[in-house]
């Protein structure tokens, strides 16, 4: 516990739901971005798993909306401080999508239209954890969230969930992404405090 | 003293203690901090302020640096602006109940991507929406105090001309900063003798008080997220690549 401020009694707490430390809940839908919103036609939109051995699978958006869809309900947590609970979404597991990818690899690094790259274990996009998302709340994702497709990694902070996803390469090597060189966290689990390198 | 590059090693917690306040506007306070352990930062960073209730309940809320650091007495010292949230958990503490000699616990800096570097030759422009003009106010400064003659201009949209942050700072720098050019958005009400009607910014705003991608400027767009989502695409369409067009924005974050 830190040293007690004079004063400062914060906000009722008792029908407070369990939250992550550090964190608070929110209403609203905030938006973390580090640049302008790419703007992302269905036409020309693909998403492309390229092993470490060389190997592409792609999918253009009718072949996504082809295969099977999940509707996760979810806790976000931003690193910023905000979480937004029992969010819903739609979109492809990433189960779904690396079946059939044989690959040796460790790590993943997500990249985005515009150029947006984060990094995360290979293993944490397994096990009905991860998703490709396409809808919010029942309504196709604004652009300012990410659509049209987003990364939902729910378990760890939300700037692992790549906005605007275009795909993602299968590493043996941990590589940082754009946050993560900045000095932001390799991993991000909310439950840990994991914001910034070294924490 | 400053340095952008990532630190591996853990930034920690360390208390500051509040040596000084300002009223900016009737909604807006800088809070001048006493951090005698820090570290250094640039302009566009932010810092982390935690708050501990008695019982160990925690609130945390992360506030843009407005400037430089200051050399005090008692050590170094570092400036927040705190805009009022109505029904905010934190805001509202730091402006009405945090008193003078109060510690207060705070971590950083932090951000490494919303930064500008004084060393940067690329002419400058910066947009702001509300309270979007600290960060942006931290480079003007930062400008001036490293001697800095890259050309400036600011583009600050405000509600009416009471919510201006920094405003009588603004028009000094204007007369005396060589090269820092300074226009004013006003979306609800304008003051006396303004020409033109209040408005939300738009593109002969960003037109004619910004400048011309061929020069190549750097941008820094900080504001509420419609406000960012709207600058930014009118940037883009004007030609300005969006790898040199850096965002923060902001949603209430109490």
């Amino acid at each position: 516990m830190g040293i007690v401020s004079p004063g400062f009694q914060g906000r009722p707490r008792s029908q407070e739901p369990a939250l992550p430390p550090g964190q608070y809940l929110t209403e609203d839908f905030p938006v973390l971005s580090a640049g302008p919103t790419p703007r992302v036609s269905l036409d020309t939109w693909e998403f492309v798993i390229a092993a470490e051995n060389g190997n592409e699978f792609r999918w253009s958006w009718q072949e996504m909306m082809a295969l099977p869809q999940e509707t996760p309900t979810v806790d976000i947590h931003c690193v910023t401080h905000w979480s937004k609970l029992g969010t819903t979404w739609q979109g492809v597991s990433l189960d779904t999508l690396l079946d059939g990818v044989d690959t040796g690899a460790h790590f993943a690094l997500a990249h985005s239209y515009g150029g947006y790259t984060t990094n995360l274990p290979l293993d944490d996009l397994r096990g009905g954890r991860a998703w490709v998302v396409h809808t919010f709340d029942g309504a196709p994702l604004p652009a300012e969230h990410g659509g049209p497709a987003r990364l939902l990694v729910p378990h760890l902070y939300f700037w692992k969930s790549a906005k605007w996803v275009r795909g993602i390469r299968l590493k043996t090597m941990d590589e940082p992404g754009f946050w993560e060189t900045a000095g932001y966290h390799d991993y991000g689990d909310p439950w840990r405090e994991q914001r910034y390198q070294g924490d | 003293m400053a340095t952008g590059t990532p630190a591996r090693m853990p930034i920690r917690w360390q208390v500051a203690r509040l040596v000084e306040r300002r009223v900016e506007t009737p909604t807006a306070q800088t809070l001048v901090l006493e951090v005698p352990d820090w570290p250094g930062h640039l302009p566009g960073q932010h810092v982390d302020v935690r708050l501990t209730a008695p019982d160990g309940y925690q609130a945390a809320r992360s506030y843009s640096i407005a400037g430089p650091v200051v050399d005090g007495p008692g050590g170094p010292r570092i400036e927040v602006t705190v805009q009022r949230v109505p029904d905010g958990e934190v805001s509202p503490y730091l402006i009405d109940v945090f008193g003078d000699g109060d510690p207060v616990e705070v971590r950083g800096p932090l951000g490494g991507w919303f930064i500008w570097r004084p060393e940067e030759t690329a002419p400058v422009q910066l947009v702001a929406g509300g309270s979007g003009i600290v960060p942006l106010m931290a480079m003007i400064r930062a400008r001036r105090a490293t001697g800095s003659r890259v050309p400036f201009r600011l583009i600050y949209s405000v509600r009416t001309p009471t919510d201006v942050i920094y405003a009588d700072e603004l028009r000094r720098r204007v007369r005396d900063d060589f090269g820092l050019d300074v226009a004013y958005v006003y979306t609800r009400e304008a003051p006396e003798g303004w020409r033109g009607e209040p408005h939300r910014v738009g593109l002969a705003d960003v037109n004619s008080h910004g400048w011309p991608p061929d020069l190549r400027p750097l941008t820094y767009v900080c504001g509420p997220t419609g406000f960012v989502e709207t600058v930014a695409d009118l940037l883009v369409g004007l030609g300005h690549p969006s790898r040199q067009i850096k965002t923060e924005r902001f949603g209430p974050t109490g």
